[in-house]
């Protein structure tokens, strides 16, 4: 849906030039959420804000679906783009329904309509209508603010959203639970978005792919789970911190880590989904009480047992990943030496 | 007071003129002003030499302004009204300037970011949120015009002016004070009403504007 290759963003201030992009090339598919992170000054508003072109791309292209920015009317590509900025950049002069009303005003939807489609999105950001819509931003606390910004960006139906730290200026509580509200959100609208932070939970939370960037250029793109496992140099694995082996537990599947079971013991015991991450198996393996045998089976989505996990092997993978030590995937992919 | 109340209908007629001058004059002052101001956001170099040229205009006392402007526009109105109006554009173009300057940059930016015209910027945005310092401007421009008006009616203009020039010839303090007094009442409710109508105006503007 959007492609950016090898675009590059060269500021002159003061008579000197600085490459704030520099030959960034990456792809957002349809309904994906794409994170952008990396340290602040890396480039990432830069090369958000060149997709709805209120920066100009020095060198590269933009293309959203498959066509040239620069060969579209600026003012309709905005239109179709929802656009959330850290700061809020709520209208003060505008009560919150008004706020959330504008671009449908702008396209000249009926009185009514707007009014519906306002309420509407006030419940989806958890802010009752009845309570916020006739408030002016001054009277509401930071977080409010920005789900407002939120649902603002959301009004018209934009299939594009760009959100740059939508969260950064609320507490780390009020913060979680817009995450988890984000969440909710993009499972039932199902937008392409791109969201920019510089907070690696963040990124891990939401991310359907993270694109971490460093002094303007992209270090890595990968799902959170290749981000993890394949840090791509010391900078990544630095940048992810010490949780790099607790954050790998939420993005290991069973599946993943299943192997070949003595054909034998097939007909007992208990038998867990492939698609449960290591933590939610642990978790329901501690809720289920000890079984019988020295394993569990692994099933796929027919509840056909594809794999087997001894206890004790499963116990190994669960001390190496937490230790960062990913002797588990390169067991699988015979690379550590170790015998199963 | 004595005058006031012996010849209320006097008083009403040169306070009409009165008001009459100090609207003409601050009407035109807007028409100018506002624009001007908002030209020198967009072009900032033009600030330096609009601001200073407005400001030395200022500091011209009235009497020497209409001795200087007479030779040109004549004894009458358009003298008044040409010099009220010039008093009035520093404050006016100033806290235009100053206004939309106070925008915030994020309220901004997401106006872009929705697509907004630089015209629908202007008037949704931009003007609206700066009305309540441009309006301040007009308060201070106002009541300086009502208190300079009264010097017009040595041009023969008539307004307040004229009871406080009759009074100090015939040496009737009685006149004087009526004018003074009137004046300066005059004054207070203007000061009063635009404060009034800037708070009232800011968000019916902006949303009538978005309508069309
Ligand atoms: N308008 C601008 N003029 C000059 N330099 C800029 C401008 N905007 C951003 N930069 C520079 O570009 C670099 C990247 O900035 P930015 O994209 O805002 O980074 P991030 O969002 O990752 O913090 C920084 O060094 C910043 O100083
Ligand atoms: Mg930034």
């Amino acid at each position: 849906m959007i492609t950016l290759e090898g675009v590059s963003k060269v500021f002159t201030s003061h008579g000197q030039q600085v490459c704030a992009v520099d030959d960034v090339s990456f792809d957002v598919a349809e309904g994906e959420l794409v994170v952008l992170i990396g340290p602040s000054g890396s480039g990432k508003t830069t090369t958000m804000r060149m997709i709805n072109r209120l920066e100009t791309i020095s060198s590269g292209r933009i293309m959203v679906n498959g066509r040239d920015l620069r060969s579209l009317d600026v003012v309709e590509l905005r239109r179709g783009i929802g656009y959330v900025i850290q700061q809020g950049g709520l209208f003060p002069h505008f009560t919150v329904a008004d706020n959330v009303s504008v671009v449908p005003r702008l396209l000249g939807w009926s009185g009514d309509r707007r009014r519906q489609r306002a309420h509407e999105l006030l419940d989806l950001v958890g802010l009752p209508p009845d309570r916020f819509a006739d408030r002016y931003p001054r009277q509401l606390s930071g977080g409010q603010q920005q789900r407002v910004g939120v649902a603002r960006a959301l009004a018209a139906d934009p299939p594009i959203i760009l959100m740059d730290e939508p969260f950064g200026a609320v507490d780390p509580i009020t913060r979680k639970q817009l995450q988890r509200e984000l969440r909710r959100i993009q499972a039932a609208v199902q937008k392409t978005i791109v969201f920019v932070t510089h907070d690696i939970g963040e990124a891990f939370l939401l991310g359907d792919r993270i694109v971490l960037m460093s002094d303007g250029r992209v270090v890595q793109d990968a799902t959170p789970a290749d981000l993890l496992r394949h840090p791509a140099d010391p900078f990544v694995t630095a940048f992810i911190g010490e949780d790099r082996g607790v954050r790998s537990l939420q993005f290991t599947l069973l599946g993943e880590i299943a192997e070949p079971g003595p054909a034998d013991t097939r007909a007992n015991g208990v038998a867990l989904p492939g698609s449960l991450t290591i933590i939610e198996a642990a978790r329901e393996l501690g809720k289920r009480g000890p079984g019988a045998g020295a394993g569990f089976w692994i099933s796929d989505e027919e509840d056909q047992p594809t794999g087997y996990l001894s206890y004790q092997r499963f116990a190994a993978v669960l001390g190496d990943t937490i230790a960062g030590d990913h002797t588990a995937e390169h067991a699988s992919e015979g690379t550590d030496g170790i015998p199963h | 007071m004595g005058y006031l109340i012996e010849h209320p209908d006097r008083v009403f007629e040169l306070t009409k003129q009165h008001v009459e001058l100090v609207a003409i004059s601050v009407a035109f002052a807007m028409l100018i002003g506002i624009p001007v101001g908002v030209l020198i956001t967009r072009l900032r170099w033009l600030e330096g030499p609009i601001i200073g040229t407005a400001g030395i205009l200022y500091t011209v006392p009235s009497l020497a302004l209409f001795a200087i402007m007479i030779p040109y526009t004549g004894l009458g109105r358009t003298t008044v009204v040409v010099a009220l109006a010039l008093y009035s554009l520093l404050a006016i173009v100033r806290n235009t300037v100053a206004g939309i300057d106070g925008v915030p940059p994020a309220a901004l930016d997401a106006a872009r970011g929705m697509g907004m015209t630089g015209r629908q910027r202007l008037f949704i945005i931009e003007l609206p949120l700066a009305l309540p310092v441009i309006l301040a401007g007009v308060r201070i421009a106002t009541v300086a015009a009502i208190g300079i008006a009264t010097v017009a009616a040595v041009v023969g203009v008539g307004g307040l002016g004229r009871l406080i020039f009759d009074g100090m010839r015939t040496l009737n303090t009685d006149r004087i004070l009526a004018g003074a007094i009137v004046s300066s009442l005059l004054a207070l409710l203007a000061d009063w009403g635009l404060a009034w109508l800037g708070g009232y105006l800011r968000r019916d503007i902006a949303l009538a504007r978005l309508e069309r």
